[in-house]
């Protein structure tokens, strides 16, 4: 009995140097740390596509699921940036402080962190994407298309992001239709496919016939298919789960982002930033527009893609108002990245109060 | 021919045999799987059980995920032993959280060695509080502990979104769900530079000696043995029921709150939304592995504890999905139910006759 735990004992040591000798690889090495399964069909997805992206480039990748923003994050960080990765992606708000501490401990491993704000270290860099961009788009096919002029908006958090989102939606609907109210339903989640059910029912009852959301996962657009009223993707084409509702989707394009900033760490080029890319690099794609809108909605929507991708249009441009009409952004003015990165009120013509 | 006959007693050597037979089960059957799965079960085992706490670091981190699963699994042991079904410490041990959070927030930017033990007493006050709920209802109204400790897990879950959304969110955080970090006076400090383990493990060590104290030593664990064994002989013997339920919750409670206050002054240093991967309900798995034994439930912390790690490493390491950590904890679970029924039957090997 003894001699067998000391055998494998010694084994697994004997099997423990190998792996530690094979993980000293010489080619740069990418690992992605996602909050979902790759299978939600919304962000986590649309990371592991990237990360697919950064694969075809020809480069090594690695990734984790379902991580939790507790205390695990920074394990699995830690255990990343040892065993060989050169660059760790962090795709979630809530790593944000695990990803600062572990960088400050690999400062030969560089750290991207999605949708945060804290740069501690000379090895982190953040980036985003301008969904709004996107948002004003499904603002103007959501105005035109409405009949009872009431849409439905499902909301995850009370976030900048978030309100952006909201008020550049609400805006451009508007633009085409000044009678649109728009309803929030705060879900208080990302990805939890009853809950947001729930609230889209909730706002096909109290009558809107168009639904947004903030939200990931394919219910929505589900319980919009059912309701028969239109909806619009999250983060990547839903167009196959609801063939009727869906009108188009916002989708998140990460692959050109992450092949690059890999080739970078590759040549040695990286250095930290903070990218904020909209339509215009590619980062936030338009999926095909519905047969159901009229062709020259859709003749529209495209000029319009085309002009929010030159900076010829901006999503917020004045004259803005506030929901008491105060003016926020002056006629002719657009709105600078400090503000849209501090976007806590709602615009005119959204309903209800920001939950506090 | 084998026959199956019912044992006159249960075995006792049986009770404590059949928690390795299920771990054995389990990594044979995990091996299966990972075939199935296309991966070499040998190398796929190694990754989950043995790279994982190869070093000081991975041997640390494994004490790190078992001492909550351990604090909570010895509160939740007083109310099993006794037959009062507490299903809901990840409630307890988010209000703890809550409460000792909202301690360590008052003391912002304060220094003091005295603000770390009111931090931790929150905690366990806030576990213990939260725990009185069931309790209480159970005691007086004849509700369901059952049902309304679960249903209090999803409460206290959303006080706890409410509050790092809202009033308690960083006001230098862009409204982001999280408060601020703790200063240094309110957090567990660490046992080793670069490693994460940290005091709290001193608090299930210490719940571990005591609840053995407490079970094997004093009339209170000898009425909680009898009331386990038959609520009716307890009542014969006159225990004085009502007591005892309300006293074990709050132990129970008091260390699922201690965990928490473990979680958010140790490693995440703040409060947020997702505090705990659901130690709560998962220590239910360790207590049980544990035979609801002080000295069990340390082993059995530490083997769930380990499904944890090697999920990571595994997936890192040889791609294989995250989530069959948790098709290990319930397969634990499952061979444990499975092969209690060795405790009351045997098999009786019966020579054929002519």
């Amino acid at each position: 009995m003894h001699k067998f735990f000391i055998r494998s004992f010694v084994s697994s040591l004997v099997l423990l140097f190998t792996f530690t000798v094979a993980a000293i690889a010489k080619d740069v090495k990418a690992a992605f740390v996602y909050i979902g399964p790759t299978g939600d069909h919304g962000w986590t997805y649309q990371h592991d596509v990237g990360r697919k992206a950064v694969e075809a480039a020809g480069f090594k990748t690695t990734y984790v699921e379902g991580v939790p923003e507790s205390a695990d994050a920074e394990r699995v960080l830690r255990q990343l940036a040892n065993s060989g990765h050169d660059v760790i992606f962090t795709t979630s708000f809530g790593y944000m402080n695990p990803t600062n501490k572990v960088a400050k401990e690999f400062p030969n491993v560089k750290f991207e962190h999605a949708t945060g704000y804290k740069r501690e270290h000379p090895n982190v860099s953040t980036y985003a994407a301008r969904f709004y961009e996107g948002r004003t788009i499904l603002g103007t096919i959501a105005g035109t298309m409405t009949k009872s002029n009431v849409i439905g908006y499902v909301a995850s958090f009370p976030i900048p992001e978030v309100i952006r989102g909201i008020n550049s939606f609400t805006l451009a609907a508007q633009k085409v239709n000044p009678n649109i109210k728009t309803k929030i339903v705060w879900a208080f989640t990302w990805y939890d496919p009853g809950k947001e059910a729930e609230a889209a029912k909730a706002l096909i009852d109290q009558g809107a016939d168009v639904i947004a959301q903030h939200t990931d996962s394919t219910a929505i657009v589900q319980m919009a298919e059912k309701a028969g009223v239109y909806a619009f993707g999250q983060a990547s084409d839903m167009d196959k789960f609801a063939p009727k509702a869906v009108l188009t989707s916002v989708e998140n394009n990460w692959g050109p982002y992450y092949v690059d900033r890999v080739k970078a760490v590759a040549n040695g080029t990286w250095n930290q930033k903070d990218t904020w890319h909209g339509i215009g690099d590619g980062m936030v794609v338009i999926s095909d527009l519905d047969s159901q809108m009229p062709a020259d909605l859709r003749s529209k929507v495209k000029k319009l893609q085309a002009d929010l991708a030159s900076g010829k249009v901006h999503s917020f441009t004045g004259p803005i108002y506030d929901q008491k009409g105060n003016l926020m952004v002056a006629e002719g003015k657009t709105a600078d990245d400090g503000m849209l990165a501090g976007m806590m009120t709602y615009v005119k013509g959204v309903e209800g109060d920001i939950p506090k | 021919m084998i026959k199956i006959v019912k044992r006159d007693q249960p075995s006792r050597a049986i009770f404590f045999f059949t928690p390795v037979l299920a771990i054995f089960l389990t990594l044979v059957a995990g091996g299966l799987i990972f075939f199935i799965l296309g991966f070499k079960p040998f190398e796929a085992l190694k990754f989950f059980f043995i790279v994982p706490i190869a070093d000081k670091y991975g041997f640390s981190e494994l004490l790190l995920k078992a001492t909550p699963l351990c604090l909570i699994a010895i509160g939740l042991s007083f109310c099993f032993k006794s037959n009062n079904w507490n299903i809901g410490a990840e409630g307890q041990l988010t209000f703890g959280a809550i409460v000792s959070g909202g301690v360590a927030l008052l003391f912002y930017e304060q220094e003091g060695f005295y603000i770390l033990p009111i931090v931790i007493l929150a905690g366990a006050i806030g576990g213990m509080l939260y725990a009185s709920i069931p309790a209480i209802l159970k005691t007086y109204f004849n509700t369901n502990e059952i049902l309304v400790s679960l249903m209090l897990v999803y409460v206290s879950k959303l006080i706890l979104d409410y509050l790092v959304v809202g009033p308690w969110s960083n006001p230098e955080g862009f409204n982001f769900p999280e408060t601020r970090q703790f200063s240094d006076s309110a957090k567990l400090p660490l046992l080793f530079e670069g490693l994460r383990i940290h005091a709290g493990i001193f608090l299930a060590l210490a719940a571990v000696v005591i609840s053995w104290f407490v079970f094997y030593k004093t009339y209170l664990g000898f009425q909680m043995k009898v009331s386990g064994f038959s609520l009716k002989t307890a009542k014969y013997a006159g225990y004085k029921g009502k007591k005892m339920i309300i006293l074990v919750f709050l132990i129970s409670g008091a260390c699922a709150g201690l965990a928490g206050v473990g979680e958010i002054t140790g490693p995440i240093g703040q409060l947020h939304r997702e505090i705990s991967p659901d130690y709560g309900f998962t220590a239910i798995i360790v207590a049980f592995l544990g035979r609801l034994h002080p000295v069990g439930i340390i082993f059995a912390s530490l083997v769930v504890a380990i499904t944890y790690l090697g999920a990571e490493t595994a997936q890192i390491f040889m791609q294989i999905p995250k989530y069959t950590g948790q098709v290990f904890q319930g397969m634990i679970l499952f061979f444990l139910l499975a092969s209690d029924y060795l405790l009351f039957f045997k098999f009786k090997f019966i020579g054929s006759k002519k």
